[in-house]
């Protein structure tokens, strides 16, 4: 029962932040909910027995990435961008094409038979085990892709007259 | 009746899909765009992470992981992309992306 309750909580801000993300008309206030939807996507994994995602849910996401993306609001308003979300161009049709994804999903999830085997967690150790020996190319390419988004970063927003 | 199930995490990640992919196709700005393409990543991972606790597969969080990864550098391009186009543009309206067709 408090589990049900636990969950009721989280989605209630997770989808509430979501709903403001794509209706706020402030970038700033964009930026901001989506935090309050990560935060409760790490309560969530934090419910599904995944400590170490939650972890880092917390310190990537809502540590660097809404930093991140603050900077950018900042950043592009100095260019003459601007803190208003400047609205939605077809809020109709959007909604109806959402709804059917959604509905469309929802009836995958009830027709498709969820297999509903005994819950079973992942410690941490184990992830750790998993990642290094099996998944341990994929884990270095990792780091190689991220090096590479650095850079393209870095050279995409350089200025030309530096 | 114990604890929530796999279907209600699947709902919650569906409804979340759904709502990003609204402001995906509904924003004009961009940095609204990539801010509601996170949240339908975030709706694929709460899944990766479901079916892995539900016993589908245990590398489910480990394919999480690598998900995560994956979104923040797409996130950093993406608003290096931002910021070059404010600087070239003037507005971040992604109606104003129309220099091939002119």
């Amino acid at each position: 029962m408090i589990d049900w309750l636990l969950f009721a909580v989280l989605s209630f801000f997770a989808l509430g932040g979501a709903a403001r993300v794509v209706t706020s008309e402030n970038l700033v206030h964009v930026v901001l909910y989506l935090a309050v939807t990560l935060i409760a996507t790490a309560g969530v994994y934090a419910q599904m027995d995944a400590g170490f995602l939650a972890a880092i849910q917390i310190l990537l996401y809502t540590g660097g990435v809404i930093t991140l993306m603050l900077f950018a609001v900042l950043l592009a308003r100095r260019n003459g961008g601007s803190v208003p979300a400047e609205g939605h161009t077809s809020p109709l049709r959007s909604l109806l094409v959402a709804g059917l994804v959604a509905g469309l999903s929802g009836y995958t999830i009830l027709r498709g038979g969820a297999p509903n085997r005994a819950p079973e967690a992942l410690s941490t150790a184990e992830l750790g085990r998993v990642l290094l020996d099996p998944l341990a190319l994929p884990f270095e390419a990792l780091s190689v892709l991220l090096l590479a988004a650095m850079i393209g970063a870095i050279v995409l927003a350089r200025r030309k007259d530096a | 009746m114990t604890g929530p199930g796999l279907d209600a995490y699947l709902f919650l990640a569906a409804a979340m899909f759904a709502i990003g992919l609204f402001g995906v196709l509904s924003r004009r700005n961009l940095l609204a765009v990539i801010v509601s393409v996170e949240l339908m990543a975030n709706a694929a991972n709460i899944n990766l992470v479901a079916f892995s606790r539900f016993g589908v597969h245990p590398w489910g969080q480990a394919l999480a992981l690598f998900a995560l990864a994956l979104t923040v550098a797409e996130v950093v391009v993406g608003l290096a992309l931002v910021i070059l186009v404010s600087r070239t543009h003037g507005s971040l309206l992604a109606g104003s992306l129309r220099d091939l067709k002119e």
